[in-house]
């Protein structure tokens, strides 16, 4: 009898595997020009075959144990959205193998798969099916979902009656409540008040005492430190640290920060749809400059690559001073190209502003974001350019000098 | 890790495929899904099912006006009335099927893109969702059949056999049409051609052997018109001409009965080939 010593063998250790991932691969095809209707295909057949391969895990390979709470970290674009569907079971891998170890319980950017014309009770028992449960047993945990999610009195609404809170929340407590061996949660530690939260904060503890494994994918340093055992940091469809979360980290930080510092000539991370180019800050007479005095405008330009087709952006900016304190925030609106907002890989696209220099005396930086029409970043820049403020009146201690005016009067004293 | 956890075996996961996710699980979603989609449909509106069979019962009323009153062919037929009705009910559930199928896939977005579970239910829970609505409409038909004095006969209960052939033919335009409605968004405007021509196509306003000869070989392409031809021999009258009579023998048959295979092997073909990309087509 081979099969019960093999099995035996499997179970034995005290670290008994979850999940285990091999050389994971996944490349999406984006077709340059895309076909949506047979009449298209049938009157020019060969448009809209070309494709750009855009690779979005390269090898991913790693393993989590029962039990485990672990992380999974990485910049929008770097390949942990589509390592969760992979891990999900909603996107199948080119190449590469995963096993797992019971059931998992996904929950999808805030959200189980919800038919919103359907009501909370209707769409509890299909999903709790769908993760795996028999009909009896889910309709057996139905009310606990509801009382969990403290949605009582709307069980027989529609869910497209629900507010985005309620939704998150009965979400949320249908995912605990379906007794899965692994649960799968993107980015919901924000969920719901202050209470909710809390109550939230428990299910996790004790989930995590019942022996669960459960993998948190976020870019939140906070929340990885908070809860996690081990964390991985996933850049460029690659593996770049899998550990101690502190050390993951820290080393996402110097990530962001590496490509934020040298954006001004450096390339972009793969994925990013927008490159910057270049960022400077001028004078009324378009001379380049590094420092400006107090009450001098603030000429800032800035020159962006599209890189390959996207939906439409928005750019936005946010001025920092060198405690890193954003002074002010400002941004364009949606990016026109022509009559459509959708831009064309190789589109560039240049951005003039003026601001009024009310800042004290001191450092600055300009942090630059750029984003999807559609939601989403496609492009984050930390100090995109600096510069220094002189002059004005050197005993100010605020971060701006805002437009005032000011008087004082002396009342009274008729008593005297 | 607490003791009593029980240590589970590793398995492969495939990601998400037409089919996966075990036989049980797949019935039980099936049976789900059409159940709440017939509730939420029928259960919603005041009048319910009245307005399942409204659509059905006002196109009989005015077809059987235009073929007694106005062109007069329907008054010579002593059956025409009950085989307009069978006619259009069966049809109207294999119309009503293929139509809501198109775009289930699409429209259950959220859940495709959100959860695990074989996607060829989708498009079969519309297709059960009109099956529910068909035998309620039957209720109806039957009733029909017997005030018009069609005595029953042994031949009804034979009657499920084009059913099943019906449902099958449904839901494999069904799978086909809501995966491929997934990348080519005229599908929908081409099928609600093809639908409408398939009504001509298959015999229901008229008799077959009211057809030149040479177009009832052609009407015998459509895999429904044998069916329907049957339904009509088996349901109300034993002396109309059966569907081999009119193909003239069994392989008479043989272009349609290839056809109807042919539609059922491409839609599992390309079903199963598209299933597992749906989440990151949409």
């Amino acid at each position: 009898m081979h099969r019960p010593a093999t099995l035996a063998f499997r179970g034995v250790p005290a670290t008994a595997t979850a999940i285990e991932a091999r050389g994971l691969e996944k490349t999406f095809r984006i077709p340059t020009q895309r076909v949506d209707s047979l009449k298209e295909r049938v009157v020019r057949p060969f448009a809209g075959r070309e494709y750009r391969e855009l690779r979005a895990l390269d090898g991913v390979s790693f393993e989590i144990q029962q039990g485990e709470f672990f992380g999974i970290v990485g910049r929008n674009g770097s390949g942990k959205s589509t390592l969760l569907k992979l891990l999900a079971s909603i996107y199948r891998a080119d190449a590469g193998t995963i096993r797992m170890a019971g059931r998992l319980a996904p929950f999808i950017e805030l959200g189980v798969g919800f038919n919103v014309e359907l009501t909370a009770r209707e769409n509890v028992v299909l999903n709790g099916v769908m993760m795996g449960l028999t009909p009896q047993e889910t309709r057996d945990r139905l009310d606990s979902v509801i009382e969990f999610a403290e949605l009582g009195e709307f069980v027989d609404l529609k869910l497209k009656n629900y507010s985005s809170g309620m939704l998150v929340r009965l979400a949320f407590s249908l995912m605990l409540e379906v007794d899965a061996d692994i649960l799968l949660i993107d980015e919901v530690l924000a969920v719901g008040d202050a209470a909710f939260q809390q109550k939230c904060a428990d299910a996790f503890h004790q989930m995590k005492a019942a022996g669960k494994t459960i993998i948190l994918v976020t870019h939140e340093m906070e929340a990885v430190e908070e809860y996690c055992d081990r964390a991985m940091l996933i850049d460029s469809g690659k593996i770049r640290h899998i550990g101690d979360p502190a050390e993951v980290g820290r080393r996402y930080v110097r990530l962001n920060f590496e490509r934020g510092s040298d954006s001004g000539a450096g390339p972009s991370s793969e994925g990013d749809e927008v490159r910057l180019l270049d960022a400077w800050v001028e004078d009324a007479a378009g001379e380049r400059r590094t420092n400006l005095e107090h009450g001098e405008a603030i000429n800032l330009n800035v020159e962006l690559e599209v890189v390959r087709d996207s939906d439409g952006v928005g750019v936005g900016f946010i001025l920092a001073n060198a405690d890193g304190v954003g002074v002010f925030q400002f941004g364009t609106e949606a990016i026109v190209d022509g009559e459509s907002v959708a831009l064309a890989a190789g589109r560039r696209i240049r951005i003039r502003a003026r601001i009024d220099n009310l800042l004290t005396a001191g450092r600055y930086f300009v942090h630059c974001g750029v984003n999807r029409v559609s939601g989403g970043v496609a492009l984050h820049v930390t100090n995109a350019v600096g510069f220094v403020v002189y002059g004005g009146d050197p005993h100010s201690r605020g971060a701006v000098t805002l437009p005032h005016e000011v008087e004082a009067v002396v009342e009274g004293g008729e008593g005297r | 890790m607490s003791e009593e956890t029980p240590v589970q075996p590793l398995r492969e996961v495939h990601g998400p495929s037409a089919l996966g996710g075990g036989s049980r699980r797949f019935f039980d979603l099936l049976w789900l899904m059409s159940v709440t989609e017939f509730k939420r449909v029928y259960f919603g509106t005041v009048l319910g099912y009245v307005w399942s069979l409204v659509r059905p019962l006002m196109l009989f009323g005015v077809l059987l006006f235009v073929f007694t009153k106005v062109f007069k062919i329907g008054g010579e037929l002593e059956y025409y009335p009950v085989l307009l009705l069978t006619g259009i009910v069966l049809y109207t559930f294999f119309q009503e099927a293929t139509m809501n199928s198109v775009s289930s896939v699409v429209v259950q977005e959220g859940v495709v893109r959100k959860t695990q579970f074989p996607r060829l239910v989708i498009p079969l829970a519309v297709v059960l969702t009109a099956a529910f609505n068909f035998s309620l409409n039957l209720v109806v038909v039957f009733a029909f059949i017997l005030a018009w004095g069609v005595d029953p006969t042994w031949t009804w209960l034979l009657l499920p056999i084009p059913a099943l052939l019906i449902f099958v033919f449904a839901g494999a335009v069904s799978m086909a049409l809501s995966v491929l409605y997934v990348r080519f968004r005229d599908v929908l405007i081409i099928w609600t051609v093809g639908a409408q021509v398939l009504f001509y196509a298959t015999p229901i306003l008229y008799p077959i052997e009211y057809v030149p000869e040479t177009y009832q070989h052609l009407i015998f392409l459509n895999p429904l018109a044998p069916i329907f031809e049957q339904v009509r021999v088996w349901a109300l009258e034993p002396d109309a001409p059966t569907a081999i009579e009119v193909a003239g023998g069994v392989a008479g048959l043989i272009p349609a009965a290839t056809i109807f295979v042919g539609v059922c092997v491409f839609a599992l073909w390309i079903f199963s080939r598209d299933a597992p990309r749906i989440a990151e087509e949409l």
